[in-house]
């Protein structure tokens, strides 16, 4: 369960979102530049919110009236961009690892196997990203972030790159990420069809702020 | 010479460090599993580089230290010294064979390391 107030000065315009989510696929829909990824990186702790307080199962991550904010690599959340951003001297393997690794989490083979049949990628782990198609990547991102047991699952935009023969090629994986690995998700995304097919619930931003909260009906 | 270092560090593309931090990595960590592994081969190039423009060093060397035999003594400042006597023209030029040999390799290294870095970074 996640509850999110956040204010912030964006240059032009100011967001104000509120907001909570109960599990499933929230989608945070909006035009560009709604701020919509602002508040993504507020809930991840990339960035700071100028006020405001951000709640996750009951842990307080951000709260500006007691001081407290913890720090990204504190709050268990997993991230996925709209570009892949894997790391580049790692192999995939490596790469799908890491956050396993730096959280101290012993080698799990099951989760391991699991990932790589569910997004496809078990013939992908001995290379490196430079050698991964658009498509490819984004689901070694996809199981990347999957992989480290995250709580709260972020997207932001995580197929606004792609081609339109590479969204219908990448959207069911999303689904069966959403379906198989019960983590709820905040699904950043300013389609409203993807909206459609990924989320069970939507909040829309209007211009930094939340205009209506509801299920796909609202779109 | 500081620059080559700099300039490796700012090839990196930051947008890697967010999901580094969100995967659990601190600052420390996140040094030393991003930024070390793709910027020492970088470093490493620009220090081979430094030595070989250093072998070329003798106005600055000279002045500070002098040119002691056996103490304070560079390759440069001892090709001066050789050309300065008399019949020293030939070992003058067998120490400037070496400077070159010494430079190559310095150069070949540098290109070695460089192109290590450069497939770091682009994930090949």
């Amino acid at each position: 369960m996640l509850a999110v107030d956040v204010q912030k000065q964006l240059g032009a315009f100011a967001l104000d979102a509120r907001f909570a989510s109960e599990g499933g696929v929230t989608a945070l829909f909006g035009a560009s530049g709604t701020g919509k990824t602002t508040v993504i990186m507020t809930i991840a702790g990339l960035t700071r919110p100028d006020r405001g307080s951000i709640v996750l199962d009951g842990e307080v991550l951000f709260d500006s009236d007691k001081r407290l904010d913890v720090k990204p690599w504190k709050r268990r959340i997993g991230t996925v961009f709209q570009e892949a951003r894997l790391f580049p001297h790692l192999s995939v393997r490596h790469n799908l690892d890491y956050g396993r690794w730096m959280s101290g989490l012993p080698a799990d083979a099951r989760a391991f196997a699991h990932a790589l049949e569910l997004l496809d990628i078990g013939h992908l782990v001995d290379r490196r990203p430079g050698k991964l198609s658009g498509g490819e990547r984004q689901r070694v991102a996809f199981g990347r972030a999957l992989l480290m047991r995250p709580r709260l699952l972020l997207l932001d935009e995580p197929l606004a790159s792609l081609d339109a023969a590479r969204k219908a090629e990448i959207l069911p994986y999303l689904e069966r990420l959403r379906d198989d690995a019960r983590v709820p998700m905040i699904y950043v995304s300013h389609n409203a069809d993807e909206v459609r097919r990924i989320a069970t619930r939507v909040v829309r931003l209007e211009a930094g702020r939340v205009a209506a909260q509801g299920g796909t009906e609202i779109l | 010479m500081p620059f080559e270092p700099a300039a490796g560090v700012s090839t990196i593309e930051v947008g890697i460090y967010g999901p580094a931090s969100t995967l659990g990595a601190n600052p420390f960590w996140r040094f030393l599993t991003i930024t070390l592994p793709l910027t020492l081969p970088g470093i490493i190039a620009g220090m081979m580089l430094a030595f070989a423009r250093a072998l070329g060093e003798f106005g600055a060397t000279i002045t500070f230290v002098s040119n002691i035999p056996g103490e304070t003594q560079t390759i440069s400042a001892a090709i001066y010294s050789l050309t300065q006597v008399p019949g020293g023209d030939a070992a003058a030029l067998r120490l400037v064979a070496v400077a070159i040999c010494i430079s190559y390799a310095a150069l070949l290294a540098a290109e070695f390391f460089a192109r290590r870095a450069q497939r770091r970074l682009h994930g090949d």
